[in-house]
């Protein structure tokens, strides 16, 4: 094929994960994590040597591609598939036709380790006990890699508490009923500039089974069991002696409080905090941005108060520190970031697939995840896309598929 | 041509020949099939649900699985870590169909009498044919309406305003949010208003003409018919409808679930928001872990069970009221 020594070398020069894919010319440099800690990433991507990796650069159709995909998986990435799989289709490789069934992140990780799907997409990384079963299954490992990112944000019914500030701490209390009217104390020393009514909050939460909850509730254990409190990180839980702690544990549902109200769905959530009067509900922000909900600004773990935009959600990403495996929580965000995010794996295996399905497979994921074309459609649904220095990892780790 | 032939065309032509014999043994042995198909799905479904609810069972032991009222979702795909108490969700869907219930049986059979005792020739047939289109009406639609539309403009303040009045009395305590048990059930009951009608209708209008009269004959006010001969004629056939409504309202799942609040909790108040058996399930099924699966399944025996007992009490209602039967087709 005519595209693999491009796309070698360009890899190679971006120097990721040698090992693993047997790409023999590799190693040249030690960046095992990417995430530099600076938000520079065009620079960062470009620096090791002289290739300019214009995005589509790495793309180059695999030419007479015939035949169909199929995939199952999470409900949240399923707009942006709709859309990539019709001017894919439509525009890139007329041949290949697409078929994602968005049957649930937990769907999407079972039905791919039962192998009756070319592809798996689930809001939850694949556990080490989930890649060995894949291994042995298969007979060769399984690939997961990060494709796009949405953060969550906290929307009102009542556009008067557009931008009020809330942090972890407060998020828990409401969502634990410890707060329950939003001229609390604990809200207005966040928000000492506004005067604010004696309302009562109504939290509204997902009643399904979720990775939006999945994603929030992560957040709110991981600030509260990693804060002592003593570091006055603003993000954190227990800046004082009496701090609480969250009790709801995380994951994709969580037993919530009694009077806590349930929606189904981003819409069910939506239309629960629009109905009861203080409602207050954690969203999609690409479902918040679209509806033009009134939003929250919540502190990162740098004190910033940050409102839910794509840009805020990409310099999240920038400032991450993922692991050769893929297996990461967006956590700690500090800087202009936002701080609760979560991320959409897609899994592949590295074997089993015929040529044709494999080449398929690399070349609609490589297109994805690499294209101008992909990165802005997904942007114009409000999903965040990969940062760049991650992107090149994903094209390499793509290329394992039939390796 | 021969003497014979004729000998056999006398025959009697019903009689049948060989070929019809065996079409007859072939027909019975279809019908036979049939029959025995229902028996081995159901044996199928049972039989591979409580098989893979097993493991939960024995995780929590089936009491506790009933009783607990606590249910915590585990994420592992071996073993199992959470909690799980059925009793919320027990609870939930006998509320939710009881609420239904309460409203959709008397308006049924008001409907039916009005139908077939009342109304103008031409007014029962567009009702009869308004109240099958009402059956036609897919779940999710009733969901949909009545969250945007008839939860927020009807239900909800009817329901401030019995919770705001009677608000002393534990059970109508509020807060009032906007999906509860009060307004799953009202909607459910429009939801199984049509098949208790459908059902209360034919059963009303199977009265004995002669039975009628005969009340008219006596001098009775229409009422006095109604009360004396119709009700008490229709008694069994109208607990069976309601029986049928019911198990509609337990299984009932979609429209359910974005009304009743989808909370893992349970309240004695009517206007809190929990869950049902069926609505839990449906919600949370998509993004469960393997073990929690398990216990999903749980609840759908027990939704079996709660189903079938409800069933037997039926049978058993109809059975002790069993006289002067029109309830045959239940």
């Amino acid at each position: 094929m005519k595209r693999t020594p491009r796309v070698l070398a360009a890899l190679a020069a971006l120097s990721m994960i040698a090992a693993a894919c047997g790409n023999d010319d590799g190693g040249s440099t030690p960046a095992t994590t990417a995430a530099p800690a600076t938000t520079a990433a065009p620079a960062t991507s470009g620096a090791p040597t002289t290739t300019e990796p214009s995005t589509d650069e790495v793309y180059v159709p695999i030419e007479g591609l015939r035949g169909n995909l199929t995939g199952a998986g999470a409900t949240f990435p399923n707009p942006v598939l709709q859309d990539w799989q019709f001017v894919y289709s439509g525009d890139v490789q007329k041949g290949v036709s697409l078929n994602y069934q968005s049957i649930g992140s937990g769907g999407g990780i079972e039905q791919f380790l039962l192998q009756t799907v070319d592809f798996g997409i689930s809001e939850r990384y694949l556990r080490d006990g989930d890649l060995e079963k894949a291994a042995a299954d298969r007979g060769c490992p399984a690939i997961q890699v990060p494709f796009l990112f949405g953060s969550v944000t906290i929307v009102f019914g009542d556009a008067q508490f557009d931008d009020l500030i809330l942090n972890a701490e407060v998020i828990a209390d409401i969502y634990e009923r410890r707060i329950t009217k939003y001229n609390d104390p604990k809200i207005a020393a966040l928000n000492p500039d506004r005067s604010l009514p004696d309302v009562d909050i109504i939290p509204v939460r997902r009643s399904d089974g979720s990775g939006t909850t999945s994603v929030f509730t992560t957040w709110l254990e991981w600030a509260a069991t990693n804060g002592t409190g003593r570091d006055g990180n603003p993000s954190r839980f227990g800046t004082g002696d009496e701090a609480q702690n969250w009790t709801l544990g995380s994951g994709t549902e969580v037993q919530w409080p009694a009077d806590v109200i349930g929606g189904q769905g981003n819409e069910g959530v939506s239309v629960g905090v629009k109905q009861n009067r203080g409602g207050l509900g954690y969203v999609n922000q690409a479902y918040a941005l679209i509806e033009k909900l009134p939003q929250a600004r919540i502190i990162n773990s740098d004190g910033n108060a940050v409102r839910a935009t794509i840009e805020a959600t990409t310099e999240a990403l920038e400032v991450l520190t993922v692991p050769d495996t893929f297996q990461f929580d967006i956590l700690g965000v500090g800087g202009g970031g936002f701080p609760v995010t979560g991320a959409a794996w897609v899994f592949l295996y590295e074997c089993g697939y015929s040529e044709n399905t494999a080449n398929m497979l690399k070349d609609f994921w490589t297109w994805a995840t690499q294209t101008d074309e992909a990165i802005r459609l997904a942007s114009d649904l409000g999903y965040a896309p990969l940062g760049a220095g991650l992107r090149a990892r994903v094209a390499e780790a793509i290329q394992r598929v039939g390796s | 041509m021969t003497v014979t032939d004729t000998d056999t065309d006398t025959t009697p032509s019903l009689r049948g020949r060989g070929i019809g014999r065996f079409a007859d043994r072939a027909f019975y042995l279809a019908l036979l099939g049939a029959g025995l198909s229902v028996l081995l799905v159901l044996a199928a479904i049972v039989f591979r649900t409580t098989y893979d609810a097993w493991p939960v069972f024995q995780y929590q032991g089936f009491w506790s699985f009933l009783t607990g009222t606590e249910w915590k979702a585990g994420f592992e795909r071996d073993s199992f870590s959470g909690i799980y108490g059925a009793w919320p969700f027990i609870y939930g869907t006998l509320v939710v169909a009881g609420i239904a219930l309460v409203f959709a049986l008397p308006l049924a059979i008001a409907v039916s009498l009005y139908i077939v005792h009342y109304a103008p020739q031409r007014l029962k047939k567009v009702l009869s044919y308004v109240v099958e289109v009402l059956a036609a009406v897919p779940s999710i639609i009733f969901g949909l309406w009545g969250l945007l539309w008839f939860v927020p403009t009807v239900l909800q303040p009817v329901s401030n305003w019995v919770s705001s009045t009677f608000g002393f009395i534990p059970i109508f305590a509020g807060p009032v949010p906007n999906v509860n048990y009060f307004h799953a059930g009202f909607v459910l009951a429009i939801m199984i208003l049509p098949i208790i009608t459908a059902l209360t209708r034919e059963i009303v209008a199977a009265t004995p003409m002669s039975e009628q009269e005969a009340a008219y004959g006596l001098g009775s006010t229409k009422w006095e018919m109604v009360r004396a001969v119709v009700l008490p004629r229709s008694v069994s056939g109208i607990v069976g409808a309601s029986m049928l409504g019911l198990g509609r309202a337990l299984g009932e799942t979609i429209a359910v679930l974005m009304l009743v609040g989808g909370s893992q909790r349970w309240g004695t108040r009517l206007f809190f928001g929990g869950d049902t058996m069926a609505a839990h399930i449906a919600a949370t099924f998509q993004d469960a872990a393997p073990e929690t699966i398990t216990g999903l399944l749980g609840i759908g025996v027990v939704l079996f069970l709660v189903t079938m007992i409800v069933n037997m009490i039926a049978r058993l209602i109809v059975w002790r009221f069993g006289f002067r039967a029109t309830g045959d087709a239940i």
